[in-house]
């Protein structure tokens, strides 16, 4: 697998408190990472580098060699890079299939038909196609979240950045949800996804990344990091993770 | 029939108040800014129509075709000059920011071109004065002319945000500016043609006001008030609301004006705080503050 995404030394800074600290990341082409750590410990901000949405204090990020650091989140969606948020954020006063719209035409660059076929098929693969004529602002929690990764998918991502999409979800929603992100692994998409429920999370990712206090503590096979005395005594405290 | 008649001149200078109402509720309704220089700036359409047809010597209608793509480029200026890096510094600094450009505006305008007043009426024929009459009802052709420019402006507008990419993208970007970027909006690009599509809507209603009637370098400020009150009365950000704000307004001047020639004035502004207190007590804040006063003397 060939490289997609790295990162070299990424820092974020507010003012004294640097809140990714040193951080090195890779994503390969079609890989799943999963993200774990405790609150606070960066994971978010990390996500937000690696997305454009807030510009680094250092370090660089290159997507398929070219540097991008300096680019911002439109332009890094329009090459590739999708995110859904943890708190899903719809376009609230635009039906379902009008927020998909805009991501196939702009994040996507699909034009007229291709984007509405393209954001379709998005609804589809997310089970969301039933609910394309409603109003985004009716919708409850689990459909919020399914609309935030089909938006996401209709800009035509290589790689999806996601943020604890399970939270907030029943075990069987969260059971739903890992379907629909196993889907788009085998449509060839790489994963970074953070999430708390782990037991969900492992069920998809095969390298597993541990952050505390800014900076990867553990990186792995997901066993064995869930394993490392580091990760069960800076994550949970506890001596077993699962 | 006088009172109709009233009515309806209320009616059509309405359609004025709605079509100088609508870049503010544009804006505000797009970015959340509240544009202080809105009424200067349709003061400065008006003199740069002024200045292009009469120094190209072309008509009045060719002057408002080439004032409005300049109004634009000053849109796109006052976007990433003045409201963004304003909107850096919280809420209340855009505010300030336009109050100073319309301070700006209207005294340059006056070392410019003096404090004598201005008007298009000479120079557009008998469009100024022409009406039809029906029985004792006066219809002033410019009037009609401006209320349907105001239909066109709200409804394209209206049209263009429901039914266009731009427009899902205009809305995009006011729902949620950072979700908007995380979906390929170029939000800078969005909100600089949002600024821009809002100066030429001011520009139409600079033209308007010289066209009707006159303008000196200092008549922004109470052009602000009136498209301020009709936003208020409509209801913020909402386009037909816009409309029916400024109908309101205008025949809540054509009905006080009626009464008592010096009424005109008050009685649009009472209808005004009127809506506005109304708007307040069913918001809650009225009611929410007479509790605290008295819990307070309790």
């Amino acid at each position: 697998m060939s490289l997609l995404l790295e990162a070299n030394g990424l820092v974020k800074r507010y003012g004294a408190l640097a809140v990714v600290n040193g951080v090195d990341f890779r994503v390969a082409e079609n890989e799943a990472v999963g993200i774990v750590g405790p609150n606070g410990a960066g994971k978010t901000s990390l996500l937000n580098l690696l997305s454009g949405a807030v510009p680094v204090s250092e370090g660089r990020i290159a997507l398929r060699g070219a540097i991008i650091t300096g680019q911002d989140a439109a332009w890094r969606c329009r090459h590739g890079i999708g995110r859904s948020h943890q708190v899903p954020k719809p376009f609230g006063g635009m039906t379902v299939f009008e927020n998909l719209l805009v991501a196939a035409t702009q994040g996507g660059g699909f034009i007229q038909h291709e984007a509405y076929d393209r954001a379709v098929d998005s609804l589809e693969l997310c089970g969301m196609l039933s609910a394309a004529n409603r109003s985004a602002e009716t919708l409850g929690l689990l459909e919020r979240k399914r609309l935030e990764l089909a938006r996401a998918l209709a800009t035509g991502p290589e790689l999806l950045l996601l943020d604890e999409i399970g939270g907030g979800l029943t075990d069987g929603e969260a059971l739903d949800l890992v379907e629909v992100i196993l889907d788009l692994r085998r449509r060839g998409i790489a994963i970074v996804w953070i999430e708390h429920i782990v037991h969900i999370l492992v069920k998809v990712v095969t390298r597993l990344v541990c952050m505390d206090a800014g900076r990867i503590i553990a990186e792995g096979d997901p066993q064995s990091v869930l394993k490392d005395p580091v990760v069960i005594s800076a994550y949970l405290g506890s001596e077993e993770v699962v | 029939m006088f009172w109709l008649n009233q009515i309806l001149q209320g009616i059509l200078l309405g359609g004025y108040y709605a079509l100088l109402a609508a870049g503010l509720s544009f804006l505000f309704g797009v970015m959340r800014v509240i544009n202080l220089a809105h009424g200067s700036l349709a003061v400065l359409g008006a003199f740069i129509m002024m200045v292009v047809y009469q120094a190209l010597g072309i008509s009045p209608l060719g002057g408002l075709l080439l004032m409005l793509p300049i109004m634009a480029l000053l849109g796109v200026a006052l976007q990433f000059l003045i409201i963004e890096p304003s909107l850096k510094g919280g809420a209340l600094v855009p505010l300030l920011a336009t109050f100073g450009l319309a301070l700006i505006c209207d005294n340059v305008l006056f070392s410019i071109f003096g404090a004598d007043t201005r008007s298009f009426a000479a120079d557009i024929g008998t469009l100024s004065y022409d009406s039809w009459n029906i029985g004792s009802l006066y219809i002033s052709k410019l009037a009609c002319l401006v209320f349907a420019v105001a239909l066109l402006v709200l409804g394209g507008t209206q049209l263009l945000l429901s039914r266009t990419q731009i427009g899902r993208r205009i809305r995009a970007t006011a729902e949620d500016e950072d979700a908007a970027r995380l979906s390929g909006v170029d939000t800078r690009l969005i909100r600089a043609a949002t600024t821009a599509l809002a100066m030429v809507m001011v520009g139409l209603a600079g033209a308007a006001l010289g066209a009707s009637g006159s303008f000196d370098p200092y008549a922004g400020g109470p052009q602000l008030l009136y498209a301020f009150e009709a936003v208020v009365i409509g209801g913020t950000g909402s386009l037909w609301g816009t409309l029916i704000g400024g109908i309101v307004l205008g025949v809540s001047q054509g009905v006080g004006g009626a009464i008592n020639t010096h009424l005109s004035q008050i009685a649009g502004h009472v209808v005004f705080l009127i809506v506005l207190i109304a708007r307040l007590y069913q918001g809650g804040e009225i009611s929410a503050y007479l509790r605290r006063l008295r819990v307070r003397f309790a």
